[in-house]
């Protein structure tokens, strides 16, 4: 039968066919390539290998960052707050008593384990990558099954470099045409999401398609794949074309010499066949795609920009109904109020879906020689050590401080807030995170997601805006303010 | 881990759709190092609100929780299992479960069996209209029962299997690792390795 993308990594993976159907019928095992690790999720793995008197199968298939409990602020200084520091030095622990290749705070290479992989040239087409973080999906962007697992999945996969892992069905999303000016990845994204629900993924392996996604840049296609676990899908992927492999020459871990022909030899079998047949098929016209923004507490609560509010009445189905209301109390919303009226406090440019070198020269275009409304507080966390330094390479730090934001240092942030980086009760955020969930980014913080260039035309406006309503930039931020 | 065949406990009725990870254990819990001890952060922010199901006797003593489509969502911390598992959670009932949470609690011995829609709203009444009416799912039937509703529920055979019995995955998959060590030999040589570590 003809093989969907998803299947041929799959079927390359398989270490054990599973034993078939019955009461103890065992998944097919396959092999992992690439298992990322970072402080959080790993601890009590490396824990119940040392208390199992287990090895670490294959260190040399393994790499570790700190990225989620890190400050952005001060980090050659000791971390103020003590579990987290005690959790980071756990991780450093670890590592070196398993032989953990580890990227500490300060390193040209920390960053977001999604950002440092794909930078590294680790992330390859058609390869198996897992960590115990649910955005993993991402490096599907390079035509890699990759998937998130929890902690006891993490210490399998250190102990076996396997999984068991369930079947899955697959799901075809065909994007045709070409996107607007002013729209980007993130809303493809965030229209999907919208579209099929947030458990409309359950199941199944996206592979996203279509002219609009061939146009995409990489780090664009991370974007997408990213959030496919919004959508409650295992994984999403984008078949790899020269896109991928003009990204990935030359990266310090990509193949060389010999070894990149026969590589690009086989990543040129990696896409779906003409006559394979997927389970479902969604389609989404690019052409009218609007800028997208939610106004819930679920990334599957969006609306395009230029709409309203949506009122508890537009749902037919009772639980979506009771959802949109709880939604509204907690975003603290009107029914009916125009997305672009809803004042916004703070700004985050950020997060494992957009703080690649793309993300912020989007968003830098569209401030440089404009003014921040005075009253947002603007956050610029790039992705990674090495984004930061590229960015301030390209003077793209002095563009976002001129305009009032601060420059940090790379991690997570705020979109999780562990760390410092936090929302207060009631705050709303414009975000280029991956959640709006209640209080994902501070305890009773308010988020409505938005691509970078979405952010930063609401950094300029203070109320939620798309670059077009924007008024022409100025030669200088002089004139403007002679002008004022 | 150990096994698990049917259990008996009061049922929890949360009326609520896309519990998402966050809710059921916020990022600031998850800086500890341990596996235990996370019972204090089972939905902390909701249980500042009196109101919560959870504050209200004698669900605070419940077992079983009753929860709307799309439980568990979002972020792949097993921090959510381990606190469901020590306030004292034993099965999760929902129409709906994201899957890695479901994979989570098949790793960690908590039920988490998938009931439809139409059977979880009449499981909520009878706990609404009798609160601490005890549910008992059965695994070894795949049912629910709770009042004079009777209900099956689905969980794949494998996880089934592998709760009935307490088995360690590790130690399951152990057992083929000649097969692991097999297929290592047939893995090309332009697969990338992590180490010796190349920088840029």
């Amino acid at each position: 039968m003809a093989k969907t993308l998803a299947e041929k990594v799959w079927d390359a993976h398989v270490v054990r066919k599973g034993d078939g159907e019955g009461a103890n019928a065992q998944p097919d095992l396959l092999y992992i390539d690439l298992h990322l690790v970072h402080e959080v999720t790993s601890p009590q793995a490396f824990e119940g290998l040392r208390l199992a008197g287990r090895r670490l199968r294959r260190p040399d298939l393994t790499i570790a960052t700190e990225d989620h409990n890190t400050p952005t602020l001060d980090i050659d200084k000791p971390i103020a707050d003590l579990t987290s520091r005690t959790q980071i030095q756990t991780l450093r622990n670890n590592c070196e008593e398993f032989g953990v290749r580890l990227h500490s705070l300060g390193d040209a290479e920390q960053g977001i384990v999604h950002v440092v992989g794909p930078q590294l040239g680790l992330t390859q087409p058609g390869m198996t990558v897992v960590c115990g973080d649910s955005h993993t999906s991402t490096h599907g962007a390079f035509g890699a099954l990759a998937m998130g697992i929890g902690t006891s999945e993490v210490e399998h996969v250190m102990a076996t470099q396997t999984l068991s892992l369930k079947p899955f069905k697959t799901m075809a999303i065909n994007v045709e045409g070409t996107l607007r000016p002013g729209v980007s990845a993130k809303d493809i994204i965030l229209a999907v999401i919208a579209k099929i629900g947030t458990g409309g993924g359950q199941g199944y392996v996206l592979e996203y398609r279509g002219s609009a996604i061939r146009a995409l840049s990489m780090e664009a296609r991370m974007t997408i794949c990213n959030m496919s676990i919004e959508a409650g899908a295992r994984a999403g992927l984008v078949a790899p074309d020269q896109t991928t492999y003009d990204y990935m020459y030359g990266r310090p871990h990509a193949p060389q010499g010999a070894e990149w022909d026969a590589a690009v030899e086989y990543w040129n079998t990696l896409r779906s066949e003409d006559d394979a047949t997927f389970d479902v098929e969604v389609d989404l016209d690019a052409d009218t795609l609007e800028p997208f923004v939610t106004w819930g507490t679920n990334p599957g609560q969006g609306v395009s920009l230029s709409s309203n509010v949506p009122s508890p009445e537009d749902f037919g189905d009772e639980n979506a109904k009771a959802a949109a209301e709880r939604a509204l109390q907690y975003m603290g919303l009107e029914a009916g109020t125009p997305m672009k009226e809803i004042r916004v406090d703070t700004v985050f440019l950020g997060s494992c879906t957009n703080s690649r070198m793309e993300d912020l020269r989007a968003a830098a275009d569209i401030i440089r020689g404009r003014i921040k409304d005075p009253k947002i507080r603007m956050l610029v966390v790039p992705g990674s050590a090495r984004v930061r330094l590229e960015a301030e390479a390209e003077g793209l730090d002095k563009v976002f401080k001129d305009f009032g934001a601060e420059w940090r240092f790379a991690g997570c942030s705020m979109c999780l807030g562990m760390n410092p980086d936090q929302l207060e009760p009631g705050e709303r955020c414009a975000s280029t995170s991956n959640r709006n969930f209640e209080g994902r980014q501070g305890k009773g913080g308010r988020t409505h997601l938005v691509s970078p260039v979405v952010a930063a035309a609401t950094a300029v406006r203070g109320t939620l805006s798309s670059p077009s309503d924007l008024d022409p930039a100025p030669e200088s931020a002089a004139v403007r303010i002679d002008a004022a | 881990m150990e096994k698990f065949s049917t259990h008996t406990g009061i049922g929890v009725p949360l009326r609520q759709s896309n519990v998402d990870t966050d809710q059921i254990i916020p990022a600031v819990y998850l800086k500890r190092i341990t596996r235990t001890g996370f019972e204090d952060a089972l939905f902390a922010a909701w249980r500042k609100d009196p109101a919560f199901i959870l504050n209200q006797e004698p669900f605070n003593a419940g077992s079983v929780l009753v929860a709307g489509p799309d439980f568990g969502t979002g972020s792949s911390r097993e921090h959510a299992v381990w606190a469901l598992k020590d306030y004292g959670f034993k099965a999760v009932l929902s129409s709906r479960f994201a899957d890695i949470f479901r994979g989570n609690s098949g790793k960690q011995g908590l039920l988490a069996a998938e009931v439809a829609q139409d059977d979880i709203e009449l499981i909520w009444k009878v706990l609404e209209n009798a609160p601490g009416t005890e549910v008992t799912v059965d695994l070894v039937s795949k049912t629910v029962m709770c009042g004079n509703v009777v209900a099956p529920f689905e969980i794949d055979d494998y996880t089934r299997w592998r709760l009935l019995e307490g088995l360690d995955d590790i130690g399951l998959t152990l057992q083929h690792e000649e097969d692991i060590t097999a297929y290592e030999a047939t893995r090309p040589a332009f697969k990338p390795k992590t180490l010796p570590a190349r920088l840029s």
